[in-house]
């Protein structure tokens, strides 16, 4: 029998490059830190990092260029894909792309959204979507499920006063500048290895010169969901997923899986 | 013909662990346990077991706790 | 060449190789002409969806290290106001143009000049001061179009340009100030442009902690004291011992140089006193000037918002009047000068005396 001291290992995960050596300040079990991982990784296993310039939203995530060890300006609170536009038609030798929770890019910044996906501007985008407002402590989401509680909807989101979800993916799908569209969630093994190869297509997308690729996480939100991180990754995979199906939802760009 | 079975160890930065345990949820052999004692944040941090389980299985490196770990506070390493 | 025309030819000589801008009138050649022009030099030039897309388009550009601008008039340049106040705290360079129109709301399309609080007194939220500079007519449209560049770069601030729409529809001659190669210009340090061979870079506002914050606002203070030092700019003609100074900027001075021209001779001797940069004003050469002045007779096309810049300066070391005209009416210098020789009687019956 091999004593542990003798045996030889080699490290085969650990934190990416892309990934600053910071503790950060997401709640336990949050979406957000696992996502990052995952754009880290595949930046640094597509050899980004030198020339990636990334744009954060207002919300949760609007200290990720504290975590994130590349180039990053911030943008006024739906604005990321306007400013991301600006630095790409200027430095189009750059990978630019914007990371963006649903109020940033589906309330507030609906308008930029639309517009530069539709433009099919050179620019990949990673939309967290997690049907609530979680820096601001639990309001409605343009993307909270009817039913849903929230501070700003108590008893439930309830359509005919507060209106319905929207599914920002597949209204973005109908542009002809977007070429890759994909749902994906972070609440399962499966489902975040999906999620990962869901980022690095998009990304393929905009080395390759094809368009606007979206990849939307389902991400869950333990603290204003008022779960705990395993109920909040069960809520993603038994609720959020029949309001918001999981799947590519646009493919032009003839990439293999 | 019986295969090397692959084996691994977990380092888990537990100063960096927020006690979400989706690490001890995912772990297929159960190899991961919460620490009773709490780390500098007040959390109580998942810790790395070892060893080998009551039915025998031990750590393989599958990664998976590292995968779900939203902190990157786990490292995997495997045995050459 | 037409106003508009002359403040896109401008922009692409003195080195602008960005523009986003959105349709409105008065300024809508703008976009127009550099639509065609920007891509001649290698430049880009993007139709944003919005005003706010527009000014959001310029922060990236700016970010990256271009010379960026973008245009609008009064109520698209209300929509900008978040993305100025940005620029300002992230310490971008920028060029507004403002082609003011008429207001409040959607207003007129009458060359009005009444963003002034708007253009100087922030408009957006924060303490940041924007530099506004105040050409009067098509020769200083192109020579304050290079200054704006120069000043945005060199204090790394957003810089408007009021102009209003009748400047913009006019047709002048013009010489341009000789172009200018972005590649000749200075480096800038703070740029973003991928992190090979360096440290990442960040550039943003925001900054939670309250002592760190203090200090970044003290650091824009001490900006703008260096601004006011160095880049107030006025022109005087005729005022060594008038009795009656004028003051006033941009279309309305080109009108009461009018005024003033037909009284000649006719009446007390009246000289004109015109703010260049409307921020920062220039108070204290104003000040000094109405020592010796009994009169000075403020004109703009407005109710009333430069006035209060000359209240501060002059306070009661002579007697202010005011005269001005909302809604885009353009006054003759006829009636110019009718207001001034009331002010010369003081009776108050053209326009009004100014209690302070």
């Amino acid at each position: 029998m091999s004593s542990e001291a003798a045996v030889d290992y080699e490290k085969i995960f650990g934190r990416p490059e892309s990934l600053k050596d910071s503790y950060t300040h997401y709640c336990p079990g949050c979406g957000h830190s696992i996502a990052h991982r995952l754009v880290a990784e595949c930046i640094d296993e597509m050899g980004l990092r030198e020339k990636t310039i990334g744009v954060p939203p207002v919300g949760c995530a609007v200290l990720a260029y504290n975590y994130f060890n590349f180039d990053m300006i911030e943008a006024p609170h739906g604005r990321p894909l306007a400013v991301a536009t600006g630095i790409k038609r200027v430095l189009p030798d750059k990978f630019v792309f914007t990371y963006q929770g649903d109020g940033d890019l589906a309330a507030i910044g609906t308008a930029e959204t639309i517009h530069a996906a539709n433009r099919g501007e050179l620019i990949s985008t990673v939309f967290i979507n997690n049907a609530i407002y979680g820096m601001t402590g639990g309001q409605m989401a343009p993307t909270t499920l009817l039913g849903q509680e929230a501070t700003t909807t108590p008893g439930g989101r309830d359509p005919h006063y507060h209106g319905r979800p929207i599914d920002i993916s597949r209204m973005l799908a109908v542009c002809d500048g977007v070429v890759y569209v994909e749902r994906c969630a972070l609440s399962s093994i499966k489902n975040i290895r999906r999620a990962k190869r869901a980022i690095k297509k998009a990304f393929r997308c905009q080395l390759d010169g094809l368009g606007f690729a979206l990849v939307e996480l389902l991400s869950p939100c333990p603290t204003n969901w008022k779960m705990s991180p395993k109920q909040a990754w069960e809520w993603v995979n038994k609720v959020m997923v029949n309001t918001y199906p999981l799947g590519v939802i646009k493919d032009t760009t003839g990439y293999e899986d | 013909m019986a295969q090397k079975k692959k084996r691994g160890k977990i380092i888990i930065d537990r100063e960096r662990c927020k006690g979400c345990y989706l690490c001890i949820e995912v772990c297929p052999f159960q190899r991961i346990e919460v620490d009773d004692t709490l780390n500098r944040k007040g959390y109580h941090p998942a810790r790395f077991i070892g060893g080998v389980s009551e039915d025998g299985k031990s750590c393989t490196a599958c990664t998976q706790c590292a995968l779900v770990c939203p902190e990157v506070a786990i490292e995997v390493y495997r045995a050459k | 060449m037409r106003g508009n025309h002359v403040l896109g030819e401008a922009a692409v000589l003195a080195g602008c190789r960005f523009y986003a801008g959105y349709p409105i009138t008065p300024q809508n050649e703008v976009p127009e002409y550099l639509s065609g022009r920007l891509p001649q030099v290698g430049g880009v030039f993007i139709q944003g969806e919005s005003e706010i897309a527009s000014i959001n388009m310029v922060i990236g550009a700016s970010a990256a290290g271009v010379r960026a601008m973008t245009s609008s008039s009064s109520p698209g340049i209300s929509l900008k106001q978040e993305g100025i106040s940005y620029l300002a705290g992230m310490e971008l360079p920028a060029v507004i143009v403002n082609t003011m129109r008429g207001g409040p709301g959607l207003g007129n399309i009458a060359p009005s000049a009444a963003d002034y609080f708007q253009a100087t007194r922030g408009g957006g939220h924060g303490d940041y001061r924007t530099p506004v500079l105040a050409p009067s007519g098509c020769q200083e449209l192109a020579e304050m179009t290079f200054l704006a560049f120069d000043i945005a770069d060199r204090y790394r601030t957003p810089v408007i340009i009021l102009g209003d729409g009748m400047m913009g529809q006019t047709m002048e001659p013009v010489v341009f100030p000789d172009p200018i190669d972005p590649e000749t210009l200075p480096p800038k340090d703070y740029i973003l442009n991928g992190c090979k061979g360096r440290e990442p870079k960040t550039i943003y506002s925001m900054i939670l902690d309250t002592e760190r914050m203090y200090r970044h606002n003290l650091k824009l203070l001490e900006k703008y004291q260096l601004i006011t030092a160095n880049e107030t700019r006025w022109e005087t003609s005729g005022t060594d011992g008038a009795e009656i100074v004028v003051v006033a900027y941009g279309t309305a001075a080109r009108i009461a140089e009018s005024a003033i021209e037909e009284l000649e001779g006719k009446g007390p001797s009246i000289g004109l006193f015109r703010p260049i940069s409307l921020w920062p004003y220039p108070t204290m050469q104003l000040r000094s000037l109405s020592e010796n002045v009994s009169k000075i007779a403020v004109f703009e096309f407005c109710a009333g918002q430069m006035l209060e810049d000359v209240i501060i300066s002059v306070g009661d070391r002579a007697e202010i009047y005011f005269y001005g005209v909302p809604g885009g009416i353009v006054p003759t210098p006829a009636d110019v000068a009718d207001f001034l020789l009331s002010v010369g009687r003081g009776d108050g019956k053209i326009g009004r005396r100014i209690e302070v």
